[in-house]
């Protein structure tokens, strides 16, 4: 698997998106910076773009990498390697570069601007662990859906209407429900809503950080127990290890029995 | 050598093989034909391991081939698109592929032979559809392995190459090995194949020497041979 | 004959006023022997050592000093000093135990109808109320620490106490882990300055029905409820610090019922709340530092010609939160981090206005487990959409000039 990782990360690296998205962080990080040097307004700023920006970058790449290396995918396959190996080894290879493009990109100009020396270098880890994780969990899911999609067009409009549902869609429908149902007490169905899209999930880990004040003004008990220890923290984080790891097995089990 | 029992495969509502029954036990060069879609591809596939058919048993060397990798190393196999990553070089590929399988190797020659020389450097997304074939061929070949398959080897091929094809394929048979070919140049198939399988219907319908085809269809060459064949077909 | 030389001259200093010495070895080992025995302008020296005396009482205009930290237990019996005296002077004291109790408020230190004292580094550890200070006036209460380990707040007690006080400084003291740090009602025309309270079950500092007073430079830190101030006029708060005050019920202060009061130059950071305003009319704020709060300000009573000018609003979660559909109250000239509009003719101030109160707020505050949905892209878009024609929120609530830079005549 590791020889496959290499090539898969030897070809990413090589190939001008990875640039584009690198070069697209590291002007991001600047020009925030540089435009108000309050490193906490950039990011909150931040915040906003990558858990919007990292699974819809995540998503395309991974389709992408999937449908053009299709054939190279079967020339692997005619090779005497375990079948999970090689699909393990492009994904992982995928959102390794991915992240290192976002974690190079946007760590460059923060610590340029003195991150070390600034106390919002936890924030600034936590949104970077979150980001990572958003690449991780967003091209499984690219490589699960493209991998039950042999038309590529396809594969691609399914891929941005998973993005757009559970960037956007998702959250409507539950704010309205939210809104709808106000009578019944709602903080565990709340909670229980956001576990369940891994977008607010990284959300919510990074409000715990940067709105803990806001957060600790609802007065549920479940709220309280959820934002006001590190429980929060850890089953956030949790989720989102689980959030990696069905997609992933659900990558081996499917690559297991595909026709190619 | 290579033992397929009842095979069965569908995609989706077409049945593509259909109780397929195939018996391999000696060298030479084996031209497995039939009109499209007849599922000679999927044959192929299956034998190794890229297709997982509904039902039957493959068996290579006397032992089942279904859900196993290491097999592979005792089979060279040349895919029908050459498609490689668009960012690797020719000599990037190369190794890598030496470097996945870590068997003896002979591309140093091959590569001399197909006049690759001035292209190891390049980017594979930059190189015409022939010679990404001669890479494509170059990969296949280099191993020394009993069984070769070669799906559709002809592709984009200039004729001086297609020269040096038929060459490595004979030297293979005379080796003893077994090869397997798809093609649709019936020219190609009928000067260098030692038997026919023709498939029809995701069956065997016919299995023989050129010779016996062309008694049995009672046609001068083995393109009206396999033209008869597959008008039965469409009758 | 040289030390003889140098209490004669002491003595000549001080007029004909003499100092009781009490320690365990002194002729005087008693505390409350030494005050009786004392006349007014006497000086009560107390020395270093562990004295078990409660409900000492002062009836008499003398200084009652500490010398090398004594301290006094109480022994959880009752009050430890009860003084009803002009003139007098308590310092360098270290008072412990006072008695909790749910009927009477025992303090480490009662003052009753006093005048002209001074109240000035002590320590009161493991107090029921701290400084209970009655009817008085001209005191001085500064640089003393008062803690206790309050669980409950009904079986706690206050820091520094005061009841129909006038003309008093509370200046310097450190409060913690009481109910309330700093409690004052109907106090009036006094300064409340430089302390530090934290830690409190309730609130750092509690004022009701107390016109006229000033409060600046103090520091409010961790308390359950932050600081409450209710039905006065005429206040001012300025260079006060209000932090980390969290929770359901929480804010950095909260106004209710405040007439004609400045609040200027304070710092309000990371609060639930930074100001909660119920039924203030006639307030000016300005210069005031609002940053990481949850909601920077929230309205929740009918409040009337308020005005806020020059003040910054940074990152917080809500800038603002409004009840109602009416607006009275003025926003003009403050810098707000949220804002995105642009300055063409470079004149520091942004072409459009802002409008604090965004749709979500609104709906927070319907719905309060919509929470969860803060900074969501779609929450982002619902926003947008209010921005550009008003519908649930009061369309004349805007600042119109808002600054393009953060305002730096801060703090």
């Amino acid at each position: 698997m590791l020889k496959i990782l290499k090539y898969s990360i030897f070809d990413l690296l090589r190939s001008r998106w990875s640039y584009v998205y690198f070069f697209f962080y590291l002007l991001l990080g600047f020009v925030l910076l540089f435009l108000n040097s309050d490193m906490n307004k950039a990011i909150i700023t931040l915040m906003n773009i990558i858990i919007v920006l990292t699974p819809l970058i995540g998503t395309i790449f991974g389709i992408m990498y999937y449908y053009n290396s299709k054939e190279f995918t079967e020339l692997l396959l005619a090779q005497p390697i375990k079948r999970s190996k090689i699909f393990m080894g492009q994904y992982i290879g995928i959102s390794l570069s991915l992240t290192l493009s976002l974690v190079l990109g946007l760590g460059i100009p923060f610590v340029a601007y003195g991150l070390f020396k600034s106390a919002a270098i936890f924030d600034f880890t936590l949104l970077l662990v979150v980001g990572s994780f958003l690449n991780f969990i967003f091209v499984a899911l690219a490589y699960n859906i493209s991998l039950s999609t042999e038309n590529k067009i396809k594969g691609f409009g399914y891929a941005i209407l998973m993005w757009l549902f559970l960037a956007v869609i998702y959250d409507g429908l539950f704010l309205i429900s939210l809104v709808m149902f106000n009578e019944y007490p709602l903080d565990k169905f709340s909670l229980a809503a956001t576990m369940f899209n891994p977008i607010d999930l990284s959300r919510i880990l990074i409000l715990l950080k940067l709105d803990i004040s806001a957060l600790l003004g609802y007065t549920g008990a479940v709220f309280k127990a959820f934002f006001g220890t590190a429980y929060g923290m850890f089953s956030s984080m949790g989720i989102l290890i689980l959030w990696v790891l069905f997609p992933v097995l659900n990558i081996i089990r499917k690559s297991n029995k595909k026709d190619f | 050598m290579i033992n397929i029992k009842n095979l069965h495969k569908k995609f989706g509502k077409l049945v593509v093989l259909d109780d397929l029954n195939l018996e391999i036990n000696k060298g030479g060069v084996f031209a497995i034909l039939g009109p499209n879609g007849s599922g000679k591809t999927t044959l192929i596939k299956s034998i190794l391991g890229m297709v997982i058919p509904n039902k039957g048993e493959i068996l290579y060397k006397g032992e089942s081939v279904l859900k196993q990798w290491e097999y592979r190393k005792d089979l060279n196999y040349l895919p029908q698109i050459a498609n490689f990553p668009a960012n690797l070089t020719v000599v990037e590929l190369i190794n890598m592929v030496k470097n996945l399988r870590s068997s003896a190797t002979n591309e140093k020659e091959l590569i001399s032979l197909f006049g690759l020389t001035p292209f190891l450097k390049q980017k594979l997304g930059n190189l015409s559809g022939g010679t990404k074939q001669k890479v494509n061929i170059v990969l296949t070949f280099m191993f020394d392995n009993n069984l070769i398959i070669l799906d559709e080897p002809t592709t984009g091929l200039d004729p001086i190459a297609l020269i040096y094809l038929k060459d490595l394929i004979n030297k293979a048979k005379e080796e003893g090995k077994t090869v397997l070919i798809t093609s649709h140049i019936m020219s190609f198939v009928e000067e260098i194949s030692d038997e026919i399988v023709f498939l029809l219907d995701g069956k065997i319908y016919f299995k023989g020497s050129i010779d016996e085809i062309r008694r049995e269809t009672n046609s001068t060459t083995l393109e009206i041979a396999i033209a008869n064949l597959i008008k039965k077909q469409y009758a | 004959m040289k030390n003889i030389m140098i209490i004669f001259l002491l003595f000549s200093l001080v007029g004909h006023s003499k100092t009781i010495e009490v320690c365990s070895s002194c002729k005087t080992k008693s505390i409350q022997v030494a005050v009786s025995k004392a006349v007014d302008g006497d000086t009560v020296l107390i020395k270093k050592g562990l004295y078990k005396e409660f409900d000492i009482f002062v009836d008499k205009s003398i200084h009652i000093i500490g010398e090398n930290n004594p301290i006094i237990d109480g022994e959880k019996k009752g009050y430890v000093f009860k003084i009803q005296a002009d003139n007098f002077t308590l310092s360098g004291l270290t008072i412990k135990n006072v008695e909790q109790s749910y009927t009477k408020d025992y303090a480490a230190v009662l003052v009753m109808r006093s005048k002209n004292f001074r109240i000035e580094n002590n320590i009161l550890e493991q107090v029921f109320f701290g400084f209970m200070i009655e009817k008085s006036k001209y005191g001085i209460i500064s640089n003393n620490e008062v803690s206790s380990n309050a669980q409950k707040e009904a079986s706690s007690g206050n820091g520094v106490h005061m009841w129909h006080c006038k003309n008093m400084r509370v200046e310097g003291n450190k409060v913690h882990n009481l109910r309330d740090g700093l409690y004052f009602e109907f106090v009036s025309h006094s300064f409340i300055s430089n302390n530090t309270s934290y830690k409190n079950l309730r609130y750092g500092l509690h004022f009701m029905f107390s016109n006229n007073n000033e409060y600046h430079h103090n520091e409010f830190k961790n308390n359950g409820a932050g600081v409450a101030v209710m039905f006065s006029k005429f206040i001012k708060m300025h260079h006060n610090t209000f932090h980390f005050n969290w929770g359901t019920a929480s804010y950095g202060l909260l106004l209710k019922e405040i007439y004609d009061g400045e609040i200027h130059h304070n710092y309000f950071e990371q609060n639930t709340i930074g100001i909660n305003i119920d039924g203030c009319t006639r307030m000016n704020y300005e210069n005031n530092h609002f940053v990481r709060n949850g909601w920077a300000i929230k309205f929740t009573g009918g409040c009337y010609l308020n005005s806020f000018m020059f003040n910054n609003f940074m990152n917080n979660s809500f800038d603002l939160s409004y009840n109602s559909k009416l607006n009275d109250n003025k926003f003009e000239a403050n810098y707000w981090s949220d804002y995105t509009g642009y300055d063409l003719d470079k004149d520091g101030i942004g072409d459009v206005p802002y409008r604090p109160v965004k749709l979500f707020s609104y709906i927070v505050n319907q719905t309060p487990e919509t929470l969860v949905l803060l900074r969501s892209l779609f929450v982002d878009i619902i926003n947008f959409s209010e921005k550009v024609s008003p519908v649930f929120t009061p369309d004349d609530l805007v600042d119109s000039k808002p600054i393009m830079k953060e305002i730096h005549d801060k703090y």
